[in-house]
């Protein structure tokens, strides 16, 4: 590595629980460079940047700027630095307005005290501020939670730029922004690397990373992989960087063959969230279902599953009209739900494995109101091996487990009550990719089972990857149906956006 | 009050109150239409003074609470320290000179609140669980407390504070609108006490702004003992006397008062004007149950009516 760059961070560890998130990973960058930090989910990029802006302490390694040694342990200091970051989760306190939030820990004041707050001037400020960053149209004393998601994130942007940092971490800032406000976020990247800014641009999208980017590092569980630049790579380098293995490797074939109906929805709506959904899934076969944040997806999942009943239309499971009003009822008909985020609403974290899998089958491994402690040590050893789940032992606590593990401790929990419609969100979030192949494996095996799946997600090497069909999703419509064989990123990313097929957004922003 | 009732569209966004919380507003109007029509003396000048001395006390416990309740928390020890600060006020004047005495319970109070917040802030402890904890140590003190012999108190302690008059109005309810606008300006025009509001909506927000969360919380809990510590001097001011049995249930009401008044429980609601009318609120509510000699009994039940009324409008949906 270059020893002369501006930023260098050697040798960062970061452990978390039973998971090592970064290993020995070392990043060089210079002022006024783009540099993309690109991985799949759970590589290690965030947790790597979180570290960089003071968010979270490493375990160990160096970090020095100008060829000084730093401590970053908290935000403050970070920003002392010249440090800001754009999370990927939003900071911002919704209660608040527009001004106050980009002001957080630094609001104008008046007098020569540093305590009574000078509110005109930060109205004013907040306004100049948004207009010189190309953001117009924006009220400062809008509440934050009156505002919508792209909004939002431009808020975080220019909460990032009050005073003009050295070091400026993006945290994937395109995954909520609508086109027109990326590109004015490209304009903007653009004129602070002219002025001798290093942006730090974590994303998943090649596109993006190609037209920004000046050099990028690629991380894989948790290891940095290499840095290159941007015109000596081609995509296909950057994939194989990424997952460290073939497309066949990851997304094993599966035996196919479809079989009758089995699920079938029709003019599916809940007011505010999604309206008119439409379609039908098979036995054996594996559904996509691609979309942006906010599309509607998690909604329409909930609903089928009765965590929020739909208000209108039909669900039918094996031709049986089903209208479940609780998760209890569309279990009972043979739906199954995984979530998007297992640890608040897929596990009981301080339980045994034993106690997860088990809870949706109860009346299976009890008599009266007694549970039969043998019957359900062998019902969940058995899943346990099937699903080859590592710790073996049905007494460890969830919480132990790596995401992987995790996610397989969800997977044994449906399998066990019989599931036949399984709706998997976001299946894959926040595990490594030897977990990810298991995971992928395992559906697999269940499709061919008979078992029909509908896979969430947004990942699109995944959605192309395993599906039969996709459907695509934009602000609570359906708006594609494809044959895996019609369907590319660009035409999911076309749907999903909602813009017509024409110029890439090179060209766009030309 | 009147610029309430002619403008209060700009009232509104200069105090920063939310449509929805204009319930409270509601709640209060109704009271006072209900009240003059049922009782011939609910708008005489005395009884109104009445009432306005009777609210003192919950009136200032209820700014500390707001205070708390707005970084998300909530204290439950406010009761009890009405009761040990009240009776450290009058009980010391034995042994040292008035302001003297007056100095020390205001200290104790802010211990109490400091302490309560440093647990909260330092150890990530639930506040409920830490002002449970605190609240039952500082009655069992003020009973042992209260166990040395007492001399009587001196005569300006009361005539000046609780019992005391400027021009026909009586100095307690003033004191309590003083600290009411001071609250105010701090909460909404003051760094620190923007810090704290935002702490309830968001605190790795805040965190992640730089801003010292931990020692924001103490803050907040500091604010609070210090406003049941006043609220404890003025009460055994106007009575003359304290007891180790004042204060038991002082922290439910205000809570209810916060509550009415717009605030959500875990932050990210309420503020002074809210605040003020929920107190005024359940100060109307007891005067007219009084009057009517009904049975305290029956005032908690419909005090409690009245607090499912305020919060329901308010339900995230």
């Amino acid at each position: 590595m270059d020893s002369g760059a501006f930023l260098r961070m050697q040798g960062i560890s970061k452990r978390f629980g039973g998971t090592l998130a970064l290993r020995e990973v070392d990043l060089a960058a210079e002022l006024g460079e783009v540099h993309a930090l690109v991985g799949e989910n759970g590589a290690g990029k965030s947790t790597l940047m979180n570290i960089l802006s003071g968010a979270l302490a490493p375990d160990s390694g160096v970090i020095s700027l100008g060829a000084e040694p730093v401590t970053l342990s908290t935000p403050h200091q970070a920003n002392r630095h010249g440090i800001r970051a754009v999370h990927q989760e939003f900071s911002l306190v919704p209660h608040l307005s527009i001004a106050e939030n980009i002001f957080m820990g630094r609001l104008p004041t008046r007098g020569g005290g540093r305590l009574v707050i000078d509110w005109a001037r930060a109205y004013e400020r907040a306004r100049a501020l948004l207009d010189g960053l190309g953001f117009e149209g924006l009220d400062a004393r809008a509440r934050i939670s009156s505002l919508s998601v792209s909004q939002q994130q431009v808020v975080e942007i220019a909460k990032a730029l009050v005073e003009k940092p050295r070091v400026l971490i993006l945290d994937e800032p395109s995954a909520v922004l609508s086109k027109d406000k990326l590109s004015v976020l490209f304009a903007l990247i653009r004129r602070l690397r002219a002025e001798r800014t290093l942006i730090l641009y974590i994303s998943h999208r090649f596109e993006e990373v190609f037209e920004i980017a000046d050099r990028i590092t690629v991380l894989r569980d948790g290891e940095a992989v290499g840095t290159v630049r941007r015109d000596a790579v081609g995509q296909n380098d950057l994939i194989r960087m990424m997952v460290g293995r073939s497309f066949e490797e990851i997304y094993p074939p599966r035996a196919a063959g479809l079989g009758g109906e089995l699920l079938s929805v029709q003019g599916l709506g809940r007011a505010g969230e999604f309206r008119d959904i439409g379609f039908t899934l098979h036995r054996g076969e594996v559904l996509g279902l691609f979309g942006l944040v906010g599309s509607g997806r998690t909604a329409l999942a909930r609903s089928l599953f009765g965590a929020e009943p739909p208000a209108t239309g039909s669900i039918r499971v094996d031709g049986r009209l089903l209208r479940p009003r609780t998760p209890r009822e569309a279990v009972r008909a043979g739906i199954s739900l995984v979530t998007e985020d297992r640890k608040r609403d897929g596990l009981v974290m301080h339980c045994t494995i034993r106690d997860n899998v088990s809870l949706a089958s109860f009346s299976r491994m009890s008599r009266g109101i007694f549970l039969n402690r043998g019957l359900q040590e062998s019902l969940v050893a058995e899943k346990a091996r099937e699903l080859a789940l590592k710790p073996a032992q049905t007494g460890a606590l969830v919480r132990t487990l790596s995401g992987g593990n995790q996610q397989k401790v969800i997977l044994a929990k449906w399998l066990l009550c019989s599931t036949k419609v399984l709706l998997l969100d976001e299946p894959t979030r926040g595990v490594d990719i030897g977990a990810k192949v298991e995971i992928y494996r395992l559906i697999n095996a269940l499709a061919e089972a008979g078992v029909g799946v509908l896979l969430i997600s947004s990942e699109m090497p995944e959605v192309l990857g395993m599906s039969d069909r996709i459907l695509v999703m934009r602000e609570g419509r359906l708006v594609g149906d494809l044959e895996r064989k019609e369907a590319s990123e660009e035409r999911l990313l076309q749907l999903a956006a909602g813009v017509a097929p024409g110029p890439t957004a090179t060209e766009a922003m030309a | 009050m009147n610029t309430t009732a002619l403008s209060i569209g700009g009232f509104r966004a200069r105090l920063k109150v939310r449509p929805s919380d204009l319930i409270f507003i509601a709640i209060f109007v109704v009271l006072i239409l209900v009240s003059s029509l049922v009782s011939e003396t609910f708008l005489t000048s005395r009884n109104l003074l009445n009432i306005s001395r009777q609210i003192v006390t919950n009136g200032l416990i209820s700014i500390g609470m707001l205070v708390v309740i707005l970084t998300g928390g909530v204290d439950l020890s406010v009761g009890c320290t009405v009761a040990l600060c009240g009776i450290m006020a009058t009980g010391l004047q034995s042994s040292m000179a008035m302001p003297a005495a007056i100095g020390v319970a205001l200290a104790v109070g802010l211990v109490i609140g400091g302490a309560n917040g440093f647990l909260i802030a330092r150890f990530k402890l639930q506040p409920f669980i830490v002002t449970l904890a605190t609240m039952g140590v500082v009655r069992g003190a003020t009973y042992v407390f209260s166990e040395t012999p007492k001399s009587p108190v001196d005569p300006l302690f009361r005539s000046l504070l609780g019992g005391g008059f400027i021009g026909r109005m009586p100095t307690a309810p003033l004191i309590m609108i003083a600290f009411y606008i001071l609250a105010w300006f701090f909460l909404n025009r003051t760094i620190p006490g923007r810090a704290i509001e935002a702490i309830g909506g968001n605190e790795e927000a805040v965190r992640l702004a730089g801003i010292n969360v931990k020692a924001h919380l103490i803050l907040a809990y500091m604010i609070c003992g210090f406003f049941a510590s006043t609220a404890g001097i003025l009460l055994s001011s106007r009575l003359g006397i304290a007891q180790p049995s004042f204060g038991v249930g002082f922290e439910l009401d205000a809570i209810a008062a916060v509550v009415i008044g717009g605030g959500i429980m875990g932050g990210g609601g309420g503020g002074a004007v809210g605040t003020l009318f929920g107190v005024l609120s359940l100060g109307v509510i007891d005067n007219l149950l009084n009057q009517f000699n009904v049975q305290s009994y029956y005032q908690q039940i419909v005090k409690g009516m009245i607090i499912l009324a305020a919060v329901l409008p308010r339900r995230k949906k």
